[in-house]
């Protein structure tokens, strides 16, 4: 924990940063964007297309139900202090605020959202997770791997307004990562590019 | 004239220039930085436990569709009860492309276009999915 003291610093500027920008802001404009548009329906009433969308809006549900759960694990470990602890419950609100949007998003489009499972059933590495650290690094492997997941559904969209709101949840998924990685006392932003 | 005709068929005889045939091969992989690529699979997959998608242990050799207990597609059940089996060719075809290889596949992702970064997961995968 030594280690990561000095990145705190920006840390907790980012945290501030995050908390003056609203967490509300992702789902207000998103559920606007999509869950409320009844010409969603409408546009994607093409049976493969409608059917494509939403098994790949499912497949991201059920991992943003995962990343809950797991935020969930983490905050009830009694590993985090404060203020990754805030920040923790923070980003498992965004999460949350992604799994309501493609649920609804998912009813809109006429298909059965995936049910969130119960969390000994996903089998956290809970026996690993000692330290902060390691709940971070944790943490950190699943935003990462969140970021990849929704760059590789954007293209796959019939409908251009799911892959925006597609990397709408990716950019918060980035921003995720990169201050999980700065706590870590990693580069927050080791490249130009995600893959 | 003569001359250049018999070169022309010697050539077409020799069969392609060796860039073009080392071109073809598959580029050999390389585990330390497939572990890296295999970071973008975090979201759903995991070696030893199945999540959004299915486990990777003993990954090379099994069947499509096979693991035990997981809700897979109809598609991928389908592509598995045809007999295909995941091995360096299958994967890599199908990580360039899950949805072009396997049509209705719940693995919503573009795919890796890069031959050289489908190689080195696959090297780790191998590695790291081996079943001990």
């Amino acid at each position: 924990m030594e280690a990561m003291q000095p990145s705190f610093r920006l840390f907790s500027a980012r945290r501030l940063f995050l908390t003056r920008s609203g967490q509300t802001v992702l789902s207000a404009a998103a559920v606007a964007l999509l869950a409320g548009r009844e010409s969603l329906a409408a546009e994607q009433g093409k049976g493969a297309a409608k059917t494509s969308d939403v098994s790949i809006l499912n497949t991201a549900l059920g991992a943003e139900q995962e990343a809950v759960a797991a935020y969930q694990v983490g905050a009830e470990s009694g590993l985090l202090q404060k203020p990754v602890l805030d920040l923790a419950v923070q980003f498992q609100g965004h999460h949350k605020a992604h799994a309501d949007l493609l649920a609804k998003t998912v009813k809109t489009l006429g298909g059965e959202p995936v049910q969130p499972k119960r969390t000994a059933e996903y089998r956290f590495p809970i026996e690993k997770l000692k330290t902060q650290a390691d709940v971070l690094r944790f943490a950190a492997g699943l935003e990462q791997g969140a970021v990849s997941a929704y760059l590789g559904a954007v293209p796959l969209f019939a409908n251009r307004d799911l892959s925006k709101a597609a990397a709408s949840i990716l950019g918060d998924e980035a921003m995720h990562w990169a201050i999980l990685r700065q706590a870590l006392g990693e580069n927050p932003v080791p490249d130009a590019f995600v893959s | 004239m003569q001359k250049r005709l018999v070169a022309a068929a010697w050539l077409i005889a020799a069969g392609p220039p060796l860039a073009l045939a080392a071109a073809a091969d598959p580029p050999r992989g390389d585990p330390a930085r497939g572990e890296a690529i295999y970071g973008r699979c975090l979201a759903c997959h995991s070696i030893d436990r199945d999540r959004t998608g299915p486990r990777h242990e003993g990954l090379i050799g099994r069947r499509v569709g096979s693991v035990p207990g997981f809700q897979y597609s109809p598609a991928m059940r389908k592509a598995g009860e045809t007999g295909m089996v995941w091995d360096e060719g299958t994967l890599d075809r199908f990580l360039e492309s899950p949805t072009r290889f396997i049509p209705g596949t719940r693995m919503g992702y573009a795919g890796i276009k890069d031959a050289q970064e489908r190689a080195d997961l696959i090297a780790f995968l191998k590695k790291a999915g081996a079943v001990r």
